[in-house]
């Protein structure tokens, strides 16, 4: 039986991820194999349809999401009404910042066709993801650093599987700390600034109902305050099997003559059973509010698969 | 999958995360243990019940006999040995540092650098290097007849496959030390344009980031040829005849496209490909008797549970189609016409008994 303290803020979660796309960045993480992916395509979905001019950022030249949603993998494209769509090319961004900093273009060039900088881009630990990173909080400014573009109310961050996700998240501080002063730690401190502010970033963890997402999803939710700064504003308990059977039922099926569609259902059942006692243990542990996505019918096409975690999101966020 | 391992020294389990990779990979080693051989096997990150059933409480640097006593009861003959390691990519890599270098003094400022420290966890391709480092070790170690590597979940299979030549180019970073202190001949040999790049670098990131940077680089140039030596033992073995990959998936999409890419990568590398693993496969067996008709189960359960059954049926067989298509599909992609197919089974595996079922499954004779 919860007391009145533990539910007074729980109450004030479940608020914070009704607010969830109010944010301007909002980082979706998981551990790999639970449908990050998807789950971040119909987050983008929900946003865009109510009006948010959205982009969903995958990293590590990865682009799930547009495949999901049937894009190109071009640069920024539109995807459905209001939802764009990037996957974010360290390289790339690397080139971009050193153009946006220094004074001229061919001094960027001579750089960037440089020997020993190349050594220096690829061998300096953790530059990839302050790039990668630093592309993102470009994405999330009213007014953007690249020439010409137009800003977005939010951006959904494709994040890395989870441990590698919050590296990335750290990216920025760690350069900040190590270089102290100068241009790069400024910036990194702004960065820093946004990602570290959960009025402006927000997390979803999305977990299935079975022990190794589960005990990901708790150290998450364990780590995230001390080394980022923020909470997991909501854990999406992602492909939940119907639970059809009651006890009698079981026992029913368990006397009636054996044919394939009775074991069907009986494995069906024991699955759906291990899930439950799975998200039951999510559920207690877990401080943020965990909502659960319906698993979705291996019959259904891509585009239609993402509909039905629209669905269940749009009450959610 | 027995004879597909007959004669191997090294075999490793690689695919996306999420797919059962940890399971397969103990499942192996302890079907090699249990015919009589000793098998270690090096996991990165199992799911806690399993890895107290193997005795794994905490992430150590060496292998552990499990205990055969843990097996009794569990309808498993061991008459070999079942060793067993969790891998802390961290640890092992500062111990690799330790050992590498040169002097006290290239040691101190590595551990000590704050770059190394803050970073050396996240550098791109170093949790792949250390579980390779680590396995090279152990195969040189001769304590093993067989030593079974539960791959990093890498996001991406190349950078496994990779690592080796990555760290190697990362290591080339000793010509940075040069760039970061353009003074000298050695400033002139690495090229023009580096003062250039020196100052606007200094204008990027301020003189105490390329200090430590510096230091970084100069303390990773002691590091250099202990560290190219280990990694070109580590690619001799990765192709070496005794070693085998085994690729494992689940019918899901990403997975199924990450298994094929990786083959593809295997042959690129010409590194041997040992077959496919494919997990969580939902299937109808028959076991004689066959479907029955709607009328049937209506009369034997009602109306209101016949639907029910119907629907869940309906669905086990949209499951069972997909699954049978993917697995078509990395019959023909990855040429291994014969793959392992283990079963969807009711609920995680994480225990002595569950690795018993996946094992059934594995070593079962076709």
């Amino acid at each position: 039986m919860p007391d009145a303290t533990a539910a007074a803020p729980r109450t004030a979660r479940a608020a914070a991820a009704a607010g969830l796309l109010d944010k301007p960045l909002v980082v979706v993480t998981g551990k790999g194999g639970v449908g990050k992916s998807t789950v971040a395509a119909a987050l983008g979905l929900v946003a865009a349809r109510r009006g948010l001019r959205t982009i969903i950022a995958e990293v590590a030249r990865r682009d799930d999401v547009s495949r999901v949603l049937g894009g190109t993998g071009v640069h920024e494209d539109e995807l459905a009404p209001g939802l764009h769509h990037i996957s974010i090319d360290p390289e790339e961004a690397m080139e971009e910042y050193l153009v946006d900093q220094l004074p001229s273009r061919a001094l960027a060039d001579v750089l960037l066709s440089s020997r020993g900088f190349s050594y220096f881009a690829a061998a300096t630990p953790g530059l990839r993801e302050l790039l990668t990173v630093g592309k993102v909080w470009e994405l999330a400014q009213e007014d953007r650093r690249t020439p010409g573009a137009r800003p977005y109310d939010l951006v959904v961050l494709d994040a890395p599987a989870t441990g590698h996700g919050v590296a990335i998240l750290n990216a920025p501080r760690t350069f900040a700390d190590a270089a102290l002063v100068g241009r790069i730690a400024r910036q990194g401190r702004i960065i820093d600034a946004m990602l570290s502010d959960p009025a402006q970033t927000g997390v979803v963890a999305v977990a299935r109902a079975e022990e190794m997402p589960v005990n990901e999803t708790l150290e998450l939710e364990e780590a995230l305050p001390e080394s980022v700064g923020l909470d997991v504003d909501l854990v999406l308990a992602n492909g939940l099997l119907p639970d059809r059977f009651t006890s009698a039922d079981v026992r029913a099926l368990r006397a009636a003559p054996p044919s394939r569609p009775v074991r069907a259902a009986l494995m069906a059942h024991a699955r759906a059973r291990a899930q439950r006692a799975q998200l039951q243990r999510l559920r207690r542990r877990a401080r943020a509010p965990v909502v659960t996505l319906p698993f979705v019918s291996a019959a259904m096409l891509d585009a239609e698969r993402v509909e039905p975690l629209v669905r269940a999101l749009e009450r959610a966020v | 999958v027995r004879e597909r391992l007959a004669g191997k020294r090294v075999v490793i389990c690689a695919g996306s995360g999420g797919v059962g990779k940890t399971t397969a990979s103990a499942a192996l080693a302890m079907g090699l243990a249990a015919s009589g051989l000793r098998v270690a096997v090096v996991t990165i990150d199992p799911a806690r019940r399993l890895a107290n059933s193997l005795g794994l409480e905490a992430l150590e640097g060496e292998p552990r006999l499990v205990e055969p006593e843990r097996f009794a009861g569990h309808g498993i003959v061991m008459e070999g040995e079942l060793w067993a390691m969790m891998l802390d990519p961290k640890r092992t890599f500062d111990e690799l540092v330790a050992r590498l270098a040169p002097d006290t003094s290239s040691r101190e400022d590595m551990l000590g650098n704050r770059i190394y420290q803050q970073l050396s966890g996240a550098v791109a391709g170093s949790q792949e290097f250390t579980a390779v480092a680590k396995l090279y070790e152990l195969d040189r170690s001769r304590r093993f007849d067989v030593l079974v590597l539960d791959t990093p979940p890498s996001r991406n299979a190349l950078d496994f496959l990779d690592a080796p030549d990555r760290l190697t180019g990362f290591l080339e970073g000793r010509a940075l030390a040069v760039v970061l202190a353009p003074t000298g001949l050695a400033a002139r040999v690495v090229g023009a344009g580096t003062g250039v790049v020196f100052s606007v670098l200094r204008r990027l990131t301020g003189a105490d980031l390329l200090d430590d940077l510096r230091v970084f680089f100069r303390a990773l140039g002691g590091l250099v040829d202990g560290f190219k030596e280990r990694a070109e033992g580590v690619k001799a073995l990765l192709s070496d005849p005794a070693t085998t990959f085994l690729i494992v998936s689940s019918p899901e999409r990403e997975p199924v496209e990450e298994a094929i890419f990786f083959r593809g990568k295997l042959a690129d590398h010409g590194m041997p490909f040992g077959g496919l693993v494919v997990n969580r496969v939902h299937a109808l067996n028959g076991g004689g008797d066959g479907d029955s008709g709607d009328a049937d189960l209506e009369a034997a359960l009602g109306r209101a549970l016949a639907a029910k059954v119907g629907r869940a049926y309906a669905e086990e067989r949209a499951l069972a189609a997909r699954d049978a298509a993917a697995i078509e599909r990395l019959r023909a992609e990855t040429g291994d016409a014969d793959p392992v197919v283990v079963p969807q089974l009711a609920g995680d595996v994480h225990d002595i008994d569950g690795l018993v079922a996946v094992h059934g499954h594995l070593f079962a004779a076709h």
